[in-house]
């Protein structure tokens, strides 16, 4: 094989994502599997009992559960739009998008927080108990280590450090986001929404 | 610009000067050098994997003869629940990552992992949650539930005190480390390759890592919600477990073996891969069936997420279900024995040449034989309500999980420590090595079955005489020692070539993977500029007469010694591997250090009950985390 030339061209670099981004999605991928794992014991637990909820225990709050659900799906859309204004260099929009999305998924918090030091039963009392507030508070966890990074992120778009041309961490924070809204869908789904179908 | 070029020695002074590590102590603790860490890796899974198996040496003695007292039926429960425990997670996982830590990036041809700084954490947190899981038996509360700690024996009411706080902690603990490696090595595996490295033309060792990586993203968060919930029903009271609260403890067994199955493969698919390297070296000649045996690997993976259900035939489950696990179970040979075939194919067409290192990978040929024999016999729902719970169980998961997993790693050891320390292991220290550790397993193991049959329990501390066990016990007692004459006589080759050993040169074995192009030991940037790939054995193929690049742009920089001094690597398409964009690689940083610290102190503090522990290690850790981010370069976009 003499004479054999290689040439090598460099793929342009607006396709495709940064690193850090594809670690956030596998990341993203084992956070969904805890999920699961805890959805499907929920669903386990339940398929074993004969109530659910148990005797003497009332279905969950629905009404303001619904409209904090609006509140924390909603705060998806000015992390979108966060997103195409970062695409666009427009660094105002974007500390406002994020502002915006820290307050909406800080009320989510706070709402989870009350239901939390209002429950009408303990988190020992039985299964049922123990899997919502496990299942609810982790999710709750989440969202206070979004709010974590979400500051951070600010804190960087606020001092200069993200550019319109250099933008990595607020990409990546956007992707985490999205994940800790979703998943919220199945948690809410199952947990808060599903023990009201059929009664 | 050509990428071939060679720096020149000003340039080769400059590169180490930019890439050295600190001497001394803060070099210690700051370093972010993929091969540093993977050397500690290594070492530090061998430390664990000599007291795990000084814990099977004491319950050997026990077990040489009835009645004998040696340990208190206590003391046996906590060292066979320590040994399991720290063999899975704190010597054949970890070890496994070692190997893939030095060798992944050197084998794609980059000079690091995707994300050095997690690396770090990674080997941090698992060092502390080593030290955490030991630290059991020093205030002398080692765990005692067996190392799956089936609940309801390890809920509060039957086992009260700490005991299974330290395993049911550690086990989330050391499962952090476990998944961020991974996590790594994916984005590693996909984006850090060296051009013209396609998909399939990656070694199957890095092919076996990446299988490797996504069956711990899956599996792994299953074991953490087991013991997870384990824990809050011990710590807070909750009622998971409880059956009078309306929990299940089937529940358990399910979750922990939704990671417990694939957790074979995902200790025994690097082994294979290691297997699969060695082979074709020492046999001339490449891989029989290069796609087969990497599309085997994807499959076994897959198959191996659907049998966890077979680990609890004796639980009660219906019949209808148990058909379908064992109808699994029996089809994961199929892969497994394509891989099998390839080995052989590969060694008949090729010129075998007996090394130390082509010894365990024939060695393991054979026991995994065995093994995988006795897999399917226990696979097979009949026989396994006849020897569940025996010796015979004992035997199997020895072959499999010592045998076909202990062997490669010892042969990846004489295949590749010289690369990493720069010298030779001594050939005849290594055969006698491998023939004492062959001899030692099978007369070891290979009895157990028939103790099996002859109805010997698992688990039990001691035995009367008269059963019929005592000869065959004793027999085993001393094999097993013969076994562990052996590993340490490759202890003794390794330390001693530090001293006496040849120094390596960079290909001692004129192997054909990308970490061969290197010095023994590679330098701090592995490539000065990068390598250029352009069939499957980069260093058996006839390299290219003329490497042309297109422009002059920061990315056909990043992949010259221009880019080695910047301190970048090229990042490349995920399929076909035409490099894209550049990556920074940090400088030397304690932020993993002080972040698995805090880490560390939040388990401690969940352990000893202690909220201002747990508070204060949230604090650390976050504060780390976000400085971190903080300092995380925003130029790569």
């Amino acid at each position: 094989m003499t004479g054999s030339v290689v040439r090598i061209e460099p793929v342009p670099r607006t396709r495709g994502y940064p690193t850090a981004w594809w670690g956030m999605v596998v990341l993203i991928a084992t956070e969904a599997m805890v999920f699961l794992a805890l959805l499907s014991a929920y669903f386990f637990v339940r398929a074993g009992a004969p109530a659910w909820p148990p005797p003497g225990v009332s279905p969950p709050e629905l009404h303001r559960s619904v409209l904090f659900t609006v509140v924390l799906l909603g705060s998806s859309i000015p992390i979108f739009w966060m997103e195409h204004a970062l695409g666009r260099g427009r660094m105002r929009q974007v500390a406002i998008c994020l502002a915006v999305a820290f307050v909406m998924g800080a009320a989510f918090l706070a709402n989870t927080a009350y239901d939390f030091l209002n429950m009408e039963f303990g988190l020992g009392d039985n299964a049922y108990a123990s899997l919502f507030w496990v299942i609810i508070g982790l999710h709750a966890i989440h969202v206070a280590l979004g709010l974590l990074m979400s500051a951070t992120v600010q804190a960087k778009v606020w001092t200069g450090r993200v550019t319109p041309e250099h933008h990595v961490t607020p990409e990546v924070f956007a992707l985490y986001w999205h994940f800790v809204d979703g998943v919220w869908i199945f948690v809410f789904v199952s947990l808060i929404l599903s023990p009201h179908l059929g009664r | 610009m050509a990428i071939t070029e060679r720096p020149t020695d000003t340039e080769t002074h400059e590169l180490e000067e930019r890439w050295e590590d600190a001497p001394g102590i803060p070099g210690f603790f700051n370093t972010v050098d993929h091969k540093r860490i993977g050397i500690r890796y290594i070492y530090t899974a061998f430390v664990f994997f000599f007291i795990a198996g000084a814990l099977a040496l004491v319950m050997r003695v026990q077990l040489a003869q009835p009645n004998a007292g040696v340990l208190s039926p206590e003391s046996y429960n906590e060292f066979f629940t320590m040994h399991g425990t720290a063999m899975i997670f704190l010597f054949n996982t970890p070890v496994l990552a070692g190997f893939g830590n030095y060798f992944v990036p050197l084998m794609l041809g980059s000079r690091d992992m995707a994300f050095p700084r997690l690396n770090a954490f990674s080997y941090w947190i698992f060092l502390l949650a080593g030290v955490f899981l030991f630290s059991s038996f020093v205030v002398g509360h080692p765990p005692n539930g067996g190392w799956f700690a089936y609940t309801p024996l390890t809920s509060k009411p039957y086992s009260d005190g700490i005991n299974i706080d330290f395993w049911g902690l550690g086990v989330i603990f050391v499962g952090i480390s476990t998944t961020v490696g991974a996590v790594n090595f994916i984005v590693s595996i996909f984006k850090l390759r060296a051009p013209g490295m396609t998909l399939n033309r990656m070694p199957i060792f890095v092919w076996s890592m990446l299988v490797f990586s996504f069956m711990v993203i899956f599996a792994v968060p299953a074991v953490t919600v087991a013991a997870g919930l384990l824990e809050l029903d011990r710590l807070f009271g909750t009622a998971f477990y409880d059956v009078a609260g309306g929990g299940s403890v089937l529940l358990y067994q399910h979750l922990f073996w939704f990671w417990g199955h694939p957790e074979v493969y995902i200790l025994f698919i690097p082994a294979t891969g290691m297997v699969s390297m060695i082979i074709p070296v020492f046999s001339r000649r490449p891989l029989a069936g290069y796609l087969w045996v990497a599309t085997a690997l994807v499959t076994v993976a897959f198959i191996s997420f659907g049998v966890w259900v077979h680990h609890m035939f004796a639980t009660g489950i219906p019949a209808l279900a148990l058909s379908f696990f064992s109808a699994a179970s029996l089809i994961i040979t199929l892969p497994s024995g394509v891989q099998f075939f390839a080995w052989i194919a590969t060694m008949w067409k090729g010129v075998v040449r007996f090394s130390t290192a082509m010894l365990f990978a024939i060695g393991f040929l054979l026991i995994f034989l065995l093994g995988g024999i006795t897999g399917v016999m226990v696979a097979v729902l009949p026989f396994d309500w006849q020897v569940t719970d025996s010796y015979f169980v004992v035997a199997h998961f020895h072959y499999v999980l010592n045998g076909a997993v202990v062997f490669p790693i010892f042969g990846a050891l004489y295949f590749w420590l010289p690369k990493m320390t720069g010298r030779m292991l001594d050939e005849r220290l290594g055969k006698i090595s491998f023939w004492t550790m062959f001899v030692g397993f099978n007369v070891a193991f290979f009895p157990m079955h028939i103790l099996g049959f002859l109805g010997m329990p698992r688990r039990i501390y001691t035995y009367d005489s008269g059963l019929g066990w005592d000869g065959l016990n004793l027999l085993i007692s001393i094999a097993s020692f013969v076994f562990a004459a052996g590993a340490l006589i490759t202890l003794y080759n390794a330390v001693r070539s530090q001293f006496r050993g040849a120094p390596a040169p960079p290909n001692p074995w004129d192997a054909d993977s990308l970490e061969w192009s290197t010095t023994s030991p590679p330098p701090e940037y592995n490539f000065a500029a990068m390598p250029v790939v352009t069939g499957r054995h980069p260093l058996w193929d006839e390299p290219p007469e003329r490497i042309e690049t297109a422009g002059d742009d920061a990315t056909t920089r990043a992949l010259g010694v221009a880019g080695a001094l910047d301190k970048t690597m090229p990042v490349s398409e995920g399929l076909d591997a035409r490099p894209q964009d550049v990556l920074g690689i940090p400088s030397p940083t304690y932020l993993p250090f002080v972040a698995a610290v805090g880490v560390g102190l939040l388990f401690v503090g969940l352990l000893v009950e202690a909220a201002v522990i747990g508070v204060v290690g949230v604090v650390v850790g976050a504060s780390a985390v976000v400085r971190w981010l903080w300092r995380t370069s925003e130029n790569l976009s």
